[in-house]
Order: C-alpha cells, then sequence, then structure tokens
C-alpha cells in the first residue's frame, strides 16, 4: 500500500484524480482546502467585508461548500459575513428530507438561514406543477424556477455575493452540453468562476476547480452528513446523458475533465455568430435574452392552463404569447367548443 | 469469510435502502474485489443493475473504499478481500 506523496510518513488513503498524487487523510484536508483558497485568491472572489449567501440544498456539494468556506474564512480571515439559502420546490418526500439537511448546517456551522418556497413566489410548488405538465419536461421549471429563486432571494437578503456549489464536473458537463445544443451565449459564460446575471449580485463558484470524486471523499473523511436521495421526479434526461459521457471519459484520464473546463475558458467565440444581448423582462423585470423572461412564459402557461407554452423553441412562444393577447384585447368568450381558444377547456391542443 | 459491505452517497437505494450488510461469503475460492461486485449483484442488489456495474467495474462514478481507502490505491477490482475487509460504496451521482 503506497505512502503519502508528500513524505510525511503516513499511510495514503486516497489516489487524486487531479495530479494522481497519493495523499494520507491530513494532507487531503490540506490540499484540498488551499486549493480552493488559492482559488478564491487568484480571482479575487470576494471583496473583505462582504455577506456571502451560500446557494444550499443539503447536498455534498453546497454542505461541503459552507463547511469550507467557514474554514476558510475564519483562518485566512477574509472578514466574510456568510449565511444560507436554501429553495424549498415543494417535491414531497425529497426537498422536505433535504431542508432538514440544511437546518443541521445552519445549527452546525452558525449561519443563518433563509428559505424562500416556489408556492409563494410563484404560486405553484413541484408537485402541483407536475401534477399539470406530468413528469417530461418539469426539470425545465426547476431549473428556470430555481434560479431565479436563487437571485431574489439573495436580493432578500441584501447579500453582496451569491456562492453555489457548482463543481470541476459540474461545469465540465455543462461545457458539453451546451456544445452539443450549440448554445454558444451559455457555452461563452458557463466556464465563468464569476457570472453576473445583471443585478449586482455576482454569483461565485468557488468549487470551479474542484473534482465531484474529492468533494465526496472529503464529506466522507470530514464525517459531514449530505443528503443523497434522488429527486422523486424523473432526473433530467439530457443532463443524465452527456453526465454518463463524462464519466467514462473520466474514468479513462480524468484529467479530461480540466481539459474541457479549459477549452470552455479558451473558446473564442465568432464575431459572427448571433448572440443574444441581455434585456430585462417586460413583466418582472427579471434579466433575460427575451422581452419576457422564461420563468414569465412558464408561469403564464401554468397560470393557463397550457402548461407546455415556454417547452421548446422561443419563436413559436413569442407568436403563441402574442396570439394570447390578441385574443384578450379581443375578448373571445369561451364556449369550450371553440378550436381556436387557448383556454383549457379547448378541445384541440395548440401547441404539441 | 466475514466481511461488511457498506452504502452510501446514495447507492444504498439500489440494495433495498440498506447502508450496512454483515455478509458471509462462501470459503471456496479465492474472493477479488471484481468477484464480489458480482456477488453482490447477485445476492443483495435489488433494482436497477446497470446504476451500479458497467463492464466487469462499478459504474463511472460511484467510488469505493477498502478498510477507508481509495480502492484506486488496492488494484481495484484485482484486489483480494481478506477476513473481515470493510468495503463501502458511495455513489457520487446523487443529490443537489
Amino acid at each position: 500500500m503506497p505512502f503519502c506523496s508528500t513524505n510525511c510518513g503516513n499511510k495514503a488513503i486516497l489516489k487524486r484524480p487531479k495530479t494522481g498524487d497519493t495523499l494520507c487523510k491530513e494532507c487531503f484536508f490540506e490540499a484540498f482546502e488551499n486549493e480552493i483558497h488559492f482559488t478564491i485568491e487568484r480571482a479575487k472572489l470576494f471583496r473583505p467585508g462582504a455577506t456571502v449567501a451560500i446557494a444550499a440544498s443539503g447536498g455534498k456539494d453546497s454542505t461541503v461548500l459552507a463547511y469550507v468556506l467557514k474554514l476558510l474564512n475564519e483562518k485566512y480571515k477574509y472578514n466574510l459575513k456568510l449565511l444560507l439559502l436554501s429553495i424549498d420546490e415543494g417535491i414531497t418526500g425529497y426537498r422536505d428530507d433535504s431542508l432538514d439537511t440544511v437546518k443541521q448546517n445552519r445549527d452546525d456551522y452558525e449561519m443563518p438561514l433563509k428559505i424562500l418556497s416556489y408556492k409563494d413566489l410563484y404560486g405553484w410548488t413541484m408537485d402541483e406543477i407536475v401534477a399539470e405538465i406530468g413528469r417530461k419536461n418539469n426539470c425545465t421549471f426547476c431549473g428556470v424556477f430555481r434560479r431565479q429563486a436563487l437571485d431574489r432571494g439573495a436580493h432578500l437578503l441584501k447579500v453582496d455575493y451569491l456562492a453555489t456549489g457548482h463543481n470541476a464536473d459540474d461545469i465540465a458537463e455543462t461545457v458539453l452540453m451546451n456544445i452539443l445544443r450549440g448554445d454558444l451565449a451559455r457555452l461563452s459564460r458557463c466556464t465563468a468562476i464569476t457570472t453576473d446575471s445583471g443585478d449586482g449580485i455576482p454569483r461565485v463558484k468557488p468549487l470551479k476547480y474542484t473534482f465531484e470524486k474529492e468533494i465526496v471523499m472529503y464529506a466522507y473523511f470530514r464525517k459531514l452528513i449530505y443528503f443523497s436521495t434522488e429527486c422523486v421526479f424523473a432526473p433530467n434526461a439530457y443532463r443524465g446523458h452527456a453526465r454518463i459521457l463524462l464519466k467514462d471519459l473520466e474514468k479513462i484520464d480524468p484529467s479530461i475533465i480540466m481539459n474541457i473546463i479549459q477549452s470552455g475558458e479558451d473558446l473564442k467565440v465568432n464575431e459572427n455568430a448571433k448572440i443574444p444581448t441581455l434585456t430585462r423582462c417586460t413583466r418582472c423585470n427579471y434579466v433575460s435574452s427575451q422581452d419576457v423572461c422564461k420563468a414569465c412564459i412558464l408561469l403564464e402557461g401554468l397560470n393557463k392552463g397550457l402548461p407546455r407554452l415556454g417547452i421548446g423553441k422561443s419563436s413559436k412562444v413569442k407568436r403563441l404569447l402574442q396570439e394570447n393577447e390578441e385574443k384578450e384585447t379581443n375578448r373571445l368568450v369561451c364556449n369550450g367548443k371553440d378550436n381556436t381558444c387557448i383556454c383549457k377547456n379547448s378541445k384541440v391542443p395548440i401547441i404539441k | 469469510m466475514k466481511i461488511t459491505v457498506e452504502f452510501g452517497g446514495g447507492a444504498e437505494l439500489l440494495f433495498d435502502n440498506k447502508k450496512h450488510y454483515d455478509v458471509e461469503l462462501p470459503e471456496n475460492t479465492e474472493w477479488t474485489l471484481g468477484r464480489l461486485l458480482f456477488w453482490l449483484k447477485d445476492n443483495l442488489l435489488k433494482e436497477r443493475p446497470e446504476l451500479f456495474l458497467q463492464d466487469n467495474s462499478v459504474r463511472p462514478g460511484i467510488l469505493v473504499l477498502i478498510n477507508d481507502t481509495d480502492w484506486e490505491l488496492m488494484d481495484t477490482v484485482k484486489y483480494e478481500i481478506q477476513p473481515n475487509d470493510s468495503i463501502l460504496f458511495i455513489s457520487t451521482l446523487h443529490g443537489g
């Protein structure tokens, strides 16, 4: 059995995917924490004295992020005020349980916790949304709503930064997905360690260069409690494919993860490529690349009994929204038989 | 031969949602970790074997620890299991 690469004399407990080094428990903790510290320092991620909300799901990434940020904040005197922000999507048997883990984090790490629910923000729980839309596109709703909910929460708490637990594997996966979708706008910004959603509260990813394997090993050896149940609704199939591909590649050579991130970072988007410009949603004033943001479109679909509105091409959505508005101004009264009415009494579905 | 087998990080969901098993392996053969994987599949696994095994090893994304040491330091599937070993499988694929 190999010894620790640092020649400290201890028995190694893990092989690092990033470097191939074999490290003992203590040297691993130090390397893991120091790398995150260097990432934070090099990118000048936080202004001293700032307030940081940690997006906390109770899962491995956000639990490790909260633990390490607290530790580094004390060790290196970042002088940050840390708090936890959780979103309750309203998924019975999943989020209600994981929120108990977040409450444990709150007590263990002595950080204030704010929980915002989809029900309060949007009037719908995910359970209710799935009852409308079924289990095919539900992850679209959840993803769009969660992102916006976190931003709204950050605003409400008046924080200076929102830190998320995205790790190196997540980012490599997102690069792959954006390539597979041909989504250049997202491809060019998905590797950034700091992104500004236009509201002045930067989102930061301190675990950007941290491998998933090491996060799980760190949580295990530090005996951190985290929540690891699969969401009760079907997992996002598209991300699933990218994830399986990536895990297979990682098995052949773990440095592929870093190479994909680097490719994403260094990539220069052709100046002639059509990149949507960011503007504000005319309804909710949230940052959007369209006149009406995705969350508002999804919400309109739900509230008008047309839950599939917003799933699919944005040009189609634009046309439907316009038709919808025209109809409302014409004050058509639905008799339940009229094939052109978009209300849920209509026999003929407009979108297929 | 007595060993313990443990599951975590969501891997337990495939094994009747139980995290700890005391296992008695038949003594008539040499036990490599690779052989154990198939024994687990045939004897303890309750659902979706494709989420546990892939190409004679664990599915990428499942970490294996032998007596609290990364199996990548112990010859992975070729490791020869010793009495009272503790084998832990942690899924990295769940949660969030």
